[in-house]
């Protein structure tokens, strides 16, 4: 990251921007003001490309604007009506795979699922909800896990790591049978700071902090405010 | 339950090195049939894991269990051809005669019954593995005598009364496989003296051996296509402390066994191309990827690997050239078909999860333990010998001007002589079904799930990567088949190996099957088939690696080629049909209450 930066040119949808060498479509879309809607990134944490929410078109190909460098010269395609519309049908596929019952879930508001859902306008899911039987993991002394709303963006198994970095979080099996685990007796011996971290950055309502709840209310949750993406597209206009 | 000390012995065997974790877990699985959360612990303590990370590796894979799998595992194979050639009356058999299903194992512990996905052996189905041990051919009278087998304790390896061909008969392999080789070709099946390329590449600059690969056109015999030289050449470029050559044998696309063949027949062609590869690259060690199903290989290919040491075409100083050494080592899988795909086998050879990793940067960059590495299939390692030994030029004569030379076909199905066919790239589906005695196919399903299902007016086109591409594996489906049936035991295979990572494979997947399902219990409307193409065409579209980019591509291709077949099955007169039946719904309380639910005539159920 001390490598001098070398200055690149690309667009995105025709608009002219500029990013340095190194940088993926995402992040050097940003500092351009051009909102590549995500959902399993997070600042940070090593780009995962699982909810390819993110995915945009160079040349004719698709790709993960999380993990794709920007290169001199690319063209990228956002926000055009086919990606926007596979971009819809990756969130209501979320949606019809967990169980996501918004009224009731203490995250509502501050939810990005559910926030990019009303960006999308999505109204009801174009596929069956499937109704999966997951089980909730309330055991645990200061971390509830809800698996019902859990979209497997592994922020919580990339990020939350003990002082000897050890995984807090992992997932067990594969395909649709894929779980989200945590390790209850790490998780326990967490500093408050991390626990709360961890919380936060789950995007969902699938890691709750236990003894606190509904700290928030309505009307001053994060994205009672302003539609989410309008920050960083606030930034540079 | 294994003791503390024997979990600690394997795991000190395997050096607590965390690279080694699916090996300490084949070996816990093996020695007690399961792997309890007791096991999980002292495996994470002894590596200095969390409990998580070790659960989390011992649960993507197939062959390990949280349950007994049983003293006696029987692992039936599920796969199409299986299914073709009388899976469900030898599963039957096994039940009956074991005293439980699928899926559970009896009550001492002393048989369990698994499915799984295809094991390697679709020209001599219905197969199953037991213990590792191959089982082909399977009837339900055999079904039955296995079973008493296992009920009086025999040695599964004895129940093999009547070893294969070739090398399947030696000593060290001992297996009812057979190669059935129907054709044999001038680049793998052809005599190989031991030596022959690698002295001649030894006398060659690296750059020269890369020259020679890159001139004979050689293309990945993987799946992909991707130039080999240049994919050796990227590798060289890469600056690290030290570079791998990793062959993929994985060789789990459904319907593909030439690999098995190869490194059953050919293993010394194959190390060769190996330290070839590593001469060109600048590797000293080279990684044999091999699937846990053929685990039964294994002592031989050790074995095979002492004696090339012993003849200096492996170890230090290999055929006299100062500063080369290089040598090989066997990982095991242990059943997963995603690790095919070379960045998720990388993963599992270091003893992950086997899931695909970002790309950028490729493996040539970052591959195995992070280092510049090529992956290549045991056919194009082969064939790269084999260039060496025979030159560029002889190679290029073969085949097709943009397809250079040979191709090894793994054919099975509706045919009359179902093996391997070594052919020159060019040769058309129909001259094949006719050398394989399948003239009547209804459809042939070309490169495996992944690839296309091709209909009698397409029998004309050539398998070259120009046409058909295809990395070996050709299912021919008979005129009596169900096609619907083929569609639907694929799309169940790409939803149970999917590796979960992304969101359009993992919940995509799923919603296919389940409209096709729709479809397929004729409560379909034409827009079921519009709908069912426009998300297969996004799955491909924003999934994460290769594996869910092709997975709609037995609905897609079977819309595309057999269009009619689905809209026979669709009710045209209608546009909407719910796939809910509310009557079969409420069949149960209806039953109970006595009150008749009638469809479409309410007023009457209200009488
Ligand atoms: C889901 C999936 C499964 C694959 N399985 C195999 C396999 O079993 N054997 C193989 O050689 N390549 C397989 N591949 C292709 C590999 O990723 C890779 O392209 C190949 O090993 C490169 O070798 P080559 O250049 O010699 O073809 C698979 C790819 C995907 C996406
Ligand atoms: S628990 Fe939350 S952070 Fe972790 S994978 Fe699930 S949704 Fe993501
Ligand atoms: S496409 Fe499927 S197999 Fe590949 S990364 Fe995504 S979930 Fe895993």
């Amino acid at each position: 990251m001390s490598k001098p930066k070398t200055p690149i040119h690309f667009t995105v949808d025709g608009k002219k921007c500029q990013a340095f060498l190194g940088q993926t479509i995402l992040q050097a879309a940003k500092d351009n003001g051009v909102y590549i809607p995500a959902l399993c990134r997070w600042e940070g944490f090593e780009p995962a490309g699982a909810c390819r929410v993110c995915t945009v078109r160079v040349a004719g190909r698709t790709m993960a604007a999380c993990t794709q460098p920007v290169t001199e010269g690319m063209a990228v395609e956002n926000n055009v009506p086919d990606l926007q519309d596979m971009r819809k049908s990756l969130i209501e596929m979320l949606f019809v795979e967990g169980n996501h019952m918004c009224p009731t879930c203490e995250k509502s508001g501050n939810c990005e699922l559910q926030a990019l859902a009303y960006r999308f306008q999505m109204l009801v899911p174009r596929f069956p909800f499937q109704f999966p039987a997951r089980k909730v993991e309330a055991a645990g002394k200061k971390i509830l896990l809800e698996h019902n709303r859990c979209i497997k963006c592994l922020r919580c198994v990339r990020g939350v790591r003990t002082r000897d970095n050890k995984a807090v979080f992992g997932a067990l099996r594969r395909s649709r049978d894929k779980e989200i685990t945590v390790d209850q007796a790490l998780a326990a011996a967490l500093p408050e700071k991390q626990a709360r971290q961890a919380m936060d950055r789950c995007p969902v309502g699938s890691i709750l902090r236990k003894e606190v709840g509904f700290v928030v209310p309505i009307g001053k949750r994060k994205y009672d405010k302003e539609p989410i993406g309008s920050d960083v597209e606030k930034a540079k206009d | 339950m294994p003791s503390k000390g024997l979990i600690a012995s394997i795991i000190d065997r395997h050096r607590r090195d965390r690279t080694r974790l699916i090996d300490i877990l084949r070996d816990i699985q093996a020695k007690s049939g399961f792997i309890s959360p007791e096991a999980v612990a002292d495996v994470a303590a002894g590596l200095g894991l969390s409990t998580v990370e070790v659960e989390g590796v011992a649960t993507f894979y197939h062959f390990f269990s949280s349950r007994t799998a049983g003293t006696y595992a029987v692992y039936l194979n599920d796969s199409i051809v299986s299914v073709m050639k009388g899976r469900a009356a030898v599963a039957a058999a096994f039940e009956k005669a074991a005293g439980c299903a699928f899926g559970e194992t009896t009550r001492d512990g002393r048989i369990g019954l698994h499915r799984t996905s295809c094991i390697g052996m679709n020209d001599q189905e219905p197969s199953a593995l037991i213990n590792g041990v191959v089982f082909t051919n399977l009837t339900p009278a055999k079904a039955k005598i296995i079973v008493e087998g296992m009920k009086a304790g025999m040695d599964v390896p004895a129940m093999v009364a009547v070893t294969g061909d070739g090398a399947n008969a030696s000593k060290l392999v001992r297996a009812m496989v057979k190669n059935n080789i129907r054709k044999g070709g001038p680049v793998i099946f052809a005599p190989f003296r031991v030596g022959a390329a690698v002295k001649k590449a030894v006398r060659m600059t690296p750059e020269d051996v890369i020259a020679e690969i890159k001139k004979s056109n050689l293309l990945g015999r993987g799946g992909a296509g991707f130039p080999t030289g240049l994919k050796w050449e990227f590798c060289r470029r890469e600056n690290g402390e030290a570079h791998y050559v990793v062959c993929n044998s994985d060789e789990g696309e459904p319907g593909t066994f030439k690999d098995r063949v190869i490194l059953t027949e050919c293993p010394q062609l194959l190390f060769e191309g190996m330290a070839v590869a590593g001469y060109a690259v600048g590797a000293k060690e080279g990684v044999l990827y091999l699937r846990g199903e053929y685990a039964y290989l294994k002592p031989y290919l050790e074995k095979t690997l002492a004696d090339l040491r012993k003849k200096n075409i492996l170890g230090k100083k290999i055929a006299g050239k100062a500063g080369f050494s290089f040598d090989i080592t066997i990982k095991l899988g242990a059943g997963a078909y995603v690790c095919g795909e070379e960045s998720a086998l990388l993963q599992s050879a270091q003893g992950e999860r086997g899931e695909p990793r970002a790309r950028p940067p490729f493996p040539v960059q970052s591959g195995y333990l992070f280092h510049p590495t090529t992956v290549n299939n045991v056919e194009t390692l082969c064939m790269a010998a084999r260039i060496l030994e025979k030159g560029a030029d002889w190679f290029k004569a073969l085949g097709t001007p943009r397809s250079a030379g040979t191709k090894v076909l793994s054919v099975s199905g509706d045919c009359k002589k179902p093996g391997v066919y070594e052919i020159a790239f060019g040769l058309t589906v129909r001259k094949l079904l006719e050398m394989a005695g399948g003239l009547d196919a209804q459809a042939v399903q070309v490169g495996g799930p992944s690839g296309n299902c091709i209909s009698r007016g397409q029998f004309d086109r050539a398998i070259a990567f120009e046409d058909l591409a295809t990395g070996g594996s050709i299912i021919v489906i008979g005129p009596g088949r169900d096609l619907f049936e083929v569609v639907h035991n694929f799309m169940e295979f790409f939803v149970e190996e999917s590796c979960g990572w992304c969101v359009p494979c993992r919940a995509g997947n799923p919603l296919l099957l389940r409209k096709l399902e729709k479809i397929m219990s004729g409560k379909g409307t034409p827009s079921d088939i519009t709908e069912i193409e426009t998300w297969g065409k996004t799955i491909k579209a924003m999934s994460r690696c290769g594996l869910g980019q092709t997975s709609p591509n037995p609905i897609l291709t079977t819309i595309e080629n057999f269009r009619e077949m689905y809209e026979a099955k669709v009710d045209r007169g209608n546009s909407f049909l719910p796939e809910f039946d509310l009557a079969e719904s409420v069949k149960a309380a209806s039953a109970v209450t006595g009150q008749k639910y009638a469809a479409h005539a309410p007023e009457k159920a209200r009488e």
